[in-house]
């Protein structure tokens, strides 16, 4: 019997589907496999720490379960498109009716009960895992606080400030030291994604939130703001530096101490110490003592500046002094409008701000 | 446009001048009018919100481009999202719903006619009054012009300390009054459902469409109110010094959170329970048979529509509820799969042993159902909370809603549109434009948003203007863009088809389906009495026992 044109044409494309779903499965494996690097994709089948991990070997799970179920249906689908579908040579009579059948049905209800059973409880398992975690006695303390559109980090223990850039030290799973991070919102609602470390978790005002990373392996590791929280939400990106054990308590014993004075960038200094600068920023050891902006006092030991928007140079900082919305636009820093003199002298000051 | 429809789907029009006939149209309170009224204002907003999406995706084609500044692009998806939902997807399922049920049911009108049309006045001017923002959000402040908070406009980000003008106000009220039209039709369904029905036909007996209608007025009612509940909240917040939601003054952001998505969650299933309704019409239509197990369907949609009140935070996992929290709402989540999941099962039913003809209503009803298998799916995923720690508020969940809304809604609302137009207007659409249509926007679709799905999972949040080059999306978004321009190409193609069919087409019949409800036994367009003398049914297939006296329904139901 000759087939219709159509039949094959839909089972064609039916299959340029499937093939396109394959593909894209294998890229995401692909980028997945991809080697590390300074700035990594932040794949979240790419774990490098236990919640994320965890998160990864139950996503493997649901992925299987699903795919089995759509294997089946989708060819239970194909099947009856191509093997029912109407020919040209049939005859006009109706087919036969049939109205239903309770064994089937309660088969088809039974079965993904079951299925729903075993995917509740293994992930029922993985929230107790990640939200019960036990403290162990070397973990660090971090308070992360969202601001409109930056991250501050504080280490109450430590007695270190910064900002954007946050340094935790690497955990090894013998003698895990693990960074808990106390949640909490200056304004708006914001979220703390690095998606190797760990799934979300919002910074919402008034309602303080906790999450944990360990993360297995030193490196950069990089996410950003995932709830929309204003005009540059886009740009508050988030940057998480693992160091070894010895980088990470020297990276604290520079941020301890207190702002350089630097007598050759006294001009600057004064500039910064008599303009609205100090209304916003702290500079320790000077009356610079505000809260809205990020903590100047390292701010040359970060390597981006208005939170990761762009790298920390001396040019990049005389323009986002100049005009903040050439980078960020929206951002809550001021244009400063100041002569070329005196940017360049206040640019010289923070540069020996390390 | 808008004239030359209304003179074309006028029976007679006679000698009377356009005025006349316009006037006809605003004071009308026939139920057919009104929802032709309801579908062509949800097919302007849905040209609006598609240029809108379009702007979005040309800034997104590649990392830092300079298309439209932030603050526009925020204004953009929040416009595209609640215009989509509330002035595009209600009022185009109301519409459907308002034409067809008294039809279906064997009625002249709804129940109460006025409320009808005071429940579509006020979701159009909703939508008028959230788009007038564009002129009147600005306030005395100079804060910029439409809402740009987001579609769900989280607490604290709608205070006035950080949304001065007027953007929020508008917002906030179009929903209120778009709110209040919504639970009028929801209303007016259900009493119309349950006492106009002719004689004969018992609640066991209504087509799936009247059943599926019915349990969403109800939800319609329960959870529409706590939205409009919120904004009246909101509004007290933001000028008589409320502080419900106020977090600088001990008011709650996550409260907020609760009475939105307790609306939120459910709407999602008063949107696809209507097109659950299209496909369970236009499956066995074009296979032949009967819809498979209807007391296991309309089962199954009552447990969706009860299931659906207790899922809403499950778009709160990441919000710090306790762990036994996370577990019930993932718990709630995947069991709702289970009552979808027989529903997919049963138009497999019904596909089986039938013959299926493909013509374009069919064409999108099975595109349906494989979309609509994949969004299950990718539901499930994101239902396990810890999964959605990672996937939650990325672009996987963005692509996720899509294929719900475009992938399962709009693909319905499409085939409902050929499969009825006949009805409505007396002639039939072109077939090989309407397959255009289909293969057009069928390609469109999983360019954009299976593509979509990719850059969530390299971790790319939704509602950024731009991005970091290096992070592995660039070409994800391109190819996304790319799709967005053939569903462009294909509902060009929908218009003209309509337009071109309501002149030219080939006029229809009462059935040109040789199908078996009772809104294919009056004539096409109805009159407005739609019967002439009320019908008197037997079973769930009237016209189906018409046709077969031999071999009628009722001996087997």
């Amino acid at each position: 019997m000759k087939r219709s044109g159509q039949p094959w044409g839909l089972a064609r494309k039916a299959t340029a589907i499937a093939l396109l779903l394959v593909c894209v499965l294998l890229a995401a494996q692909l980028s997945a496999a991809a080697p590390a690097n300074p700035a990594p994709i932040p794949n979240i089948f790419k774990p490098a720490s236990t919640p994320a991990d965890s998160i990864f070997i139950l996503s493997r799970l649901v992925l299987a379960v699903t795919g089995a179920i759509f294997a089946v249906v989708f060819g239970l689908l194909a099947y009856s498109v191509a093997k029912f579908r109407k020919r040209k040579g049939d005859d006009s009579r109706e087919p036969p009716q049939v109205y239903g059948s309770l064994q089937v049905e309660l088969a088809w209800t039974v079965i993904p009960i079951l299925i729903v059973l075993v995917l509740f409880l293994a992930t029922a398992r993985v929230i107790h895992s990640i939200q019960d975690a036990p403290k162990p006695p070397g973990t660090i303390e971090v308070v992360a606080i969202g601001h409109q559109f930056w991250w501050e980090f504080r280490y109450p223990a430590l007695g270190v400030v910064t900002a954007n850039e946050l340094h935790v030290p690497v955990s090894d799973p013998s003698q895990p030291t693990p960074t808990f991070l106390t949640l909490l919102s200056a304004d708006t609602d914001h979220s703390f994604w690095v998606p190797q470390l760990a799934g979300k978790t919002d910074l919402i005002p008034n309602h303080p939130n906790h999450t944990w990373i360990d993360p297995h392996e030193t490196g950069l590791y990089v996410g950003q703001c995932a709830q929309y929280c204003g005009t540059q939400h886009a740009k508050m990106l988030l940057r998480v530096y693992v160091d070894s054990p010895q980088q990470f308590d020297e990276w604290i014993r520079a941020q301890k101490m207190p702002a350089l004075t630097d007598p050759a960038a006294n001009e600057g200094r004064q500039i910064f110490e008599s303009t609205a600068c100090v209304n916003c920023h702290a500079v320790s050891g000077t009356i610079a003592d505000g809260h809205f902006g990020p903590d100047l006092t390292h701010l040359m030991s970060r390597d981006t500046i208005a939170s990761g928007a762009a790298p920390n140079t001396h040019e990049n900082l005389r323009l986002w002094i100049q005009t903040p919305d050439a980078i960020k636009p929206g951002s809550l820093m001021p244009a400063m409008q100041m002569s070329d003199h005196d940017i360049d002298a206040l640019t010289n000051y923070l540069e020996t701000l390390r | 446009m808008a004239s030359e429809t209304i003179a074309l789907s006028d029976a007679a029009p006679g000698a009377r001048s356009i005025g006349e006939r316009l006037h006809e149209w605003v004071v009308t309170v026939d139920h057919k009018k009104l929802g032709i009224l309801y579908i062509l204002y949800a097919l302007f907003f849905l040209v609006i919100g598609g240029i809108e999406a379009t702007i979005m995706r040309i800034q997104l084609i590649a990392p830092h481009q300079h298309f439209v500044s932030p603050q526009v692009f925020n204004r953009m998806f929040t416009m595209h999202g609640t215009t989509m939902i509330f002035f595009v997807a209600m009022p185009i399922l109301f519409g459907f719903g308002t034409y067809l049920i008294p039809l279906m049911i064997g009625a002249r009108d709804m129940a109460f006619p006025r409320l009808n049309a005071f429940s579509f006045w006020m979701n159009a001017f909703g939508g008028l009054l959230l788009y007038f923002s564009f002129i009147g959000g600005n306030g005395l402040f100079g804060a910029g012009n439409a809402p740009d908070v987001g579609w769900f406009a989280y607490a604290p980000l709608t205070a006035r300390a950080f949304s001065p003008g007027h953007s929020t106000d508008f917002w906030a009220l179009a929903l209120l009054v778009s709110g209040i039209g919504s639970i009028g039709t929801g209303v007016n369904f259900i009493t119309t459902i349950v006492s106009m029905r002719c004689p004969g036909m018992t609640l066991g007996k209504m087509p799936l469409l009247a059943w599926l209608n019915l349990i969403m007025g109800g939800m319609v009612i329960l959870a529409v109110s706590p939205l409009t509940a919120a904004q009246i909240m909101l509004c007290i917040d933001r000028y008589l010094g409320g502080h419900f939601f106020d977090t600088q003054a001990g008011g709650s952001a996550v409260l907020w959170m609760h009475f939105f998505w307790i609306f939120g969650h459910p709407e999602v299933y008063i949107l696809i329970v209507p097109s659950f309704a299209f496909a369970s019409e236009i499956i066995p239509v074009f296979s032949r048979k009967p819809i498979f197990g209807y007391p296991v369907m309309v089962a199954a949609t009552l447990c969706i529509g009860f299931i659906s009140f207790s899922v809403w935070a499950h778009h709160m996992f990441t919000v710090g509820m306790s762990a036994s929290g996370n577990t019930f709402f993932t718990v709630t989540t995947m069991i709702i799969a289970v009552p979808t999941g027989i529903k997919i099962f049963n138009w497999l039913g019904t596909m089986w042993g039938g013959k299926i003809e493909f013509r374009a209503p069919m064409l999108f009803a099975v595109a349906f159902l494989f979309q609509f298998l994949i969004a299950g799916l990718t539901g499930i995923m994101l239902g396990s909370s810890p999964f959605d720690w990672q996937l939650g508020n990325s672009y996987f969940v963005v692509a996720h809603f899509h294929y719900v809304i475009v992938g399962g809604i709009l693909f319905t609302v499409f085939g409902a549109f050929y499969y009825w137009f006949p009805k409505m207007s007396g002639r039939m659409y072109n077939e090989a434009l309407a397959k255009w249509h289909f293969w057009l926007f069928f390609i469109g679709f999983h360019l954009t948003f299976d593509f979509m799905h990719i850059p969530g999972m390299l971790g790319m949040p939704r509602r950024i203007y731009t991005y970091e080059p290096g992070r592995g999306w660039d070409i994800w978004n391109l190819i996304v863009t790319i799709g967005v321009f053939f569903q462009g190409a294909g509902v060009l193609v929908f218009v003209f088809n309509m337009l071109w069919s309501m002149m030219k087409g080939k006029i229809a019949g009462s059935d040109p389906w040789d199908a078996w409800t009772l809104e294919w036994s009056t004539t096409s367009p109805p009159p407005d009495y739609n019967f002439e003398t009320i019908p008197v049914v037997q079973s769930r297939r009237p016209l189906w026992d018409l046709k077969h006296p031999e071999d009628p329904d009722w001996k087997y139901e």
